[in-house]
């Protein structure tokens, strides 16, 4: 065995492990017959994790810079539009994220850390913040808000997809009643 | 006693899953959770000095000075004796009475738990919103309990009357005690009565509007016939909602405003003849009735009556027998609803011309219902007998107030003992020709119950001295007389003896004579019946609610939208505009760039109104947006701007959703009548032109920087170790506001999904096709409103 063989087989196992789970697109066809464009959805593959870093960036931010829970929550909610546009809602539901879940863990997270200083002895919504000294990154602040702020962000989000859902694929399963409907009475009729 | 009541509520919850593993021992546990209660509450209060009774606060909301305070004085403790121990008897009972499979065994003994924990609050409360919260906890738990599973619409009817008739009774009480309170300043009951506020039109209202409430929990005339309605629940739950316990909530109201009050000609006028009519009235209505559970019923609404008198009339003879004859009354009236129970189950009927040789039968049971028959008609030696004594010594002295009141109570007694000669004979007697098939006896489980009030009748008729402690205190309230008057068996040879015996005997000839008296009272002019005013004044309701509504939701977005438009333009700009001082201060531009941005968002806007399809005009309004976000980045709000621009493009990719469904020209057919079209189009220009005159005034009107923003600034970085003001002020300044608004957001966007998919399955259904576009319409124009909330 020469070294070049030895080199290809460990880079083959090497690789292996970044095979993706799931295929880039869907094979399956939109049922609404919209026209895919294969050019924005490879393009929307290589963009989705970018976008959703940058929602993440504007929540922790926001304590500091522009941005902050509502914004970053509109940002990766634009996201799955994005997604949903150029792929259908085949691509956000392949996803499995129940919006339902994520309005209401958003809540409740932001109320929880509402009445977490209830147990201390501090009125409703009381916030404290905390100077963390982490070696070689330098200083940090902490602040109990980021809670809050993470919990409108997943509120957002779940309220954006769960436009999606009822707005996107529930006005196009509408139509596809409609015209099952009138194929339907068309036929009663003839 | 917080912990007594708490825990009838909590244990009360968990009940229902007790019962689906151990079916009827469910409702013995619900026994114990009461039986504790009383003995607690007796312990906590027989400690405590009677001048300085036992009291718990529990401050909830400190800062609006809301609590919850409780105080077992002796009337309060009276009261918990007869909710305690008589809601302990009725769960016992009920383990027994109800078959073993019955599905409604855990929610009957939850709701029962629940109710008794209500009553015990409500009795034991001194502040008047606690009270009232007690109050609609019966309310509620007796709708449910008398609605039973609805499935029939007997049921259904008498609980929804039920309800209608207490709870509005009760929001009417309520309004009085708030009036009241104000008048005196102390939320605290005992306060009030204490120091009652000066006689004036406000007390005299908030009198006759608590009164309302008392009455309608109480069945008095006119809101009687709810009671008698009620009886369809069963017999446990009559026994003790409808007899022991709740109905007597108004008549423990009387006795707890009485000491202070009852002086006032708004208070001793209605509580007297309101009072002493219904006992007539129910007396009359009683001797007619051949089901034995309505005969009760129209009993109680008679003996109601008369605790109303007496506690009401506010002297201390009658306090001390008002005090007497409500636990005398609720131990004989448990003992003969639950007597009926066992009948009704074991005969299948309830009806006298049916019942016939039961008292040979079932010696125990036909003895303990003498018993409890000859309390309610005040024959010694019983606690009735005891009561109605000191009722009429109470009354014998005064002028003609007090005759005539008297002279109503002996006509009311007579009435008593007729219609309890009635019930015993109907129920136990024999009738020729008629017998009963070979039934089988009751049990222990269901004749203990019936025993033990019966039999407490008959021990305190002996020993009044042992009620005297706590009907004395209560008393104390009033001045004393020349001579003190003591409950007794035995006064001597005095006038209220020689009335007794004449009521006793006129009793029995009046029941002789029961047929010839049914002949002349089943005659009523229709319009001094109560139940029929109660229909027409419910259908009256419906029409009217029908009526506005076919008013208001039109169903047409145009005018929804118009009247809103109209509404903004009309209402607040008088105001906004005349409060208005300084000279408006007028600036071009601060900044050049606002100038071509402006220019943009004006053309843009022309182009919305002119466009002809639905898309252009979107993309317009994007265009809108935009611009508007760019200006808010040329001022320098940065936050503000990325939120519009966020928003803007979700609102924008929503919209192309919806469009889908619509065609792509605003307007196919003919124009709209051209009146409508100026008429929209002055509408519209008013609603901009308001908008822009607001802005431009509002902000000329802020010369610097208000104080709260600049604390704002400089708090945020120590406080909230925030450089972000907008984002400090948000999530932790403003946090409150800011739950508040997602949670808004969270309405909507349920509100909006459920409109949506509802609809579709609305059109699952085969169902006329047509108005699906205009209510799509509206329905796209709610979700964005979620979306708009927090900017």
């Amino acid at each position: 065995m020469n070294e070049g063989e030895l080199r290809g087989a460990a880079a083959e196992r090497f690789w292996a492990g970044d095979i993706p789970r799931e295929h880039w697109l869907v094979a399956q066809a939109e049922p609404s017959g919209w026209p895919r464009s294969l050019l924005l959805e490879m393009c929307l593959r290589i963009v989705f994790p970018t976008v959703l870093i940058t929602a993440l960036y504007l929540l922790f931010a926001g304590h500091y810079r522009a941005g902050g829970g509502f914004s970053g929550g509109l940002v990766a909610g634009l996201a799955f539009v994005l997604r949903y546009v150029a792929g259908g809602s085949a691509s956000v539901g392949r996803l499995r994220i129940s919006p339902q879940g994520l309005i209401g863990g958003g809540l409740s997270l932001a109320v929880l850390t509402a009445l977490v200083p209830v147990a201390f002895g501090l009125p409703v919504l009381s916030s404290a913040f905390w100077t963390i000294a982490v070696p070689g990154l330098g200083e940090f602040e902490v602040a109990t808000s980021l809670f809050f702020d993470t919990g409108v962000f997943v509120l957002i989000l779940g309220v954006v997809l769960n436009l999606l859902h009822t707005l996107g694929d529930g006005v196009q399963m509408g139509q596809l009643e409609n015209e099952l409907n009138d194929q339907g009475a068309g036929e009663l009729r003839t | 006693m917080l912990l007594a009541i708490a825990g009838h509520l909590v244990i009360g919850l968990g009940l229902p899953f007790l019962a689906r593993r151990w079916g009827r021992a469910a409702l013995i546990v619900g026994a114990l959770v009461p039986a504790t209660a009383l003995v607690s509450v007796l312990l906590i209060s027989s400690g405590a000095d009677p001048a300085h009774p036992a009291q718990e606060t529990l401050a909830w909301a400190p800062l609006i000075g809301l609590e919850i305070t409780l105080r077992s004085d002796a009337l309060a403790v009276l009261m918990t004796i007869l909710v305690c121990g008589v809601g302990a008897l009725v769960l016992t009972y009920h383990a027994s009475y109800v078959e073993p499979d019955d599905p409604d065994i855990g929610r009957n003994a939850a709701l029962l738990v629940i109710f008794a924990g209500g009553m015990l609050g409500l009795v034991l409360a001194d502040d008047i919103f606690s009270l009232y919260l007690f109050w609609e906890i019966t309310t509620v738990c007796s709708f449910l309990l008398v609605g039973g599973d609805g499935v029939t619409t007997r049921s259904r009817r008498s609980a929804t009357q039920a309800l209608l008739v207490t709870a509005m009774g009760g929001l009417v009480m309520l309004l009085g005690l708030i009036l009241l309170a104000t008048a005196a300043d102390t939320f605290l009951l005992s306060e009030i009565v204490a120091d009652p506020p000066p006689a004036g039109a406000v007390v005299n209202t908030a009198i006759a509007l608590v009164l309302v409430g008392a009455f309608t929990k109480s069945a008095q005339i006119p809101f009687h016939f709810w009671l008698p309605a009620a009886m369809v629940a069963p017999t446990p739950v009559s026994a003790y909602l409808h007899a022991a316990a709740m109905v007597k909530a108004g008549v423990y109201l009387v006795a707890r405003l009485a000491p202070g009050f009852s002086a006032l000609p708004a208070w001793w006028i209605p509580v007297l003849l309101l009072g002493v009519s219904t006992m007539i009235l129910g007396g009359l209505r009683a001797l007619r009735q051949n089901d034995l559970k309505t005969l009760l019923a129209f009993g109680t609404v008679s003996q109601l009556g008369f605790l109303t008198v007496l506690l009401g009339s506010g002297s201390r003879v009658a306090a001390l027998a008002g005090v007497t004859l409500v636990l005398a009354h609720g131990l004989f009236k448990s003992t003969l609803f639950l007597t009926v129970g066992v009948i009704d189950k074991r005969t299948g009927t309830r009806d006298v011309r049916e019942l016939s040789g039961l008292g040979r039968r079932w010696p125990v049971l036909a003895g303990a219902a003498t018993l409890a028959t000859a309390s309610m008609a005040g024959i010694g030696p019983l606690l009735g007998f005891v009561g109605k004594e000191a009722a009429f010594e109470a009354f014998t002295e005064g002028g003609l107030r007090q005759r005539l009141v008297l002279l109503g109570l002996l006509i009311g007694s007579m009435l008593t003992v007729a219609y309890s000669l009635r019930f015993l004979i109907g129920a136990f007697g024999s009738r020729p020709g008629k017998s009963v098939e070979d039934v089988a006896a009751p049990g222990g489980g269901l004749l203990v119950p019936v025993l033990i009030p019966a039999v407490a009748g008959l021990v305190l008729g002996f020993l009044p001295q042992w009620v005297e402690p706590l009907a004395g205190d209560y008393a104390q309230a009033y001045p004393a007389g020349e001579v003190p008057y003591h409950l007794a068996l035995w006064h001597g040879w005095t006038v209220p003896l020689l009335l007794s015996g004449l009521v006793v005997a006129a009793g029995v000839v009046l029941y002789r004579s029961s047929r010839i008296i049914g002949m002349f009272t089943g005659r009523w002019p229709s319009a001094l019946r109560a139940e029929p005013g109660y229909r027409s004044v419910v259908a009256g309701l419906d029409r009217l609610s029908r009526t506005v509504t076919g008013r208001l939701q039109v169903g047409s977005l145009p005018v929804y939208i118009g009247v809103i438009i109209a509404t903004m333009v009309l209402v607040p700009a008088a105001g906004l505009l005349a409060g208005v001082s300084q000279p408006w201060s007028f600036r071009l531009t601060d900044v050049w760039l606002q100038l071509p941005l402006a220019v943009l968002v004006l053309a843009a806007a022309g182009g919305v109104v002119l466009a002809h399809r639905r898309l252009t005009a979107i993309l317009l309004t994007g265009v809108i947006g935009y611009g508007i976000g760019a200006l808010f980045i040329v001022e320098g709000g940065v936050d503000l701007a990325l939120a519009q621009f966020l928003v803007e493009s979700l609102t924008l990719v929503v919209f192309v959703f919806v469009l889908r469904r619509f065609s792509p020209a605003f307007r196919q057919g003919p124009a709209r009548p051209r009146r409508i079209r100026w008429s929209q189009l002055g509408l519209a220009s008013a609603g901009g032109i308001f908008v822009a005159v607001l802005a431009l005034v509002m902000s000329s009107a802020r010369t610097q920087m208000p104080q709260a923003s600049q604390e704002y600034i400089e708090r945020a970085e120590p406080e909230a170790g925030a450089s972000n003001v907008v984002n400090a002020i948000i999530v932790d300044f403003r946090a409150f506001d800011t739950l508040g608004e997602i949670t808004v957001l969270v309405v909507a966007a349920i509100g909006a999904a459920s409109l949506i998919l509802a609809a579709h399955r609305e059109r699952r259904r085969p169902s006329p096709a047509g108005n699906s576009d205009g209510a799509g319409n509206t329905r796209s124009t709610d979700a964005f409103d979620g979306e708009e909330v927090l900017l």
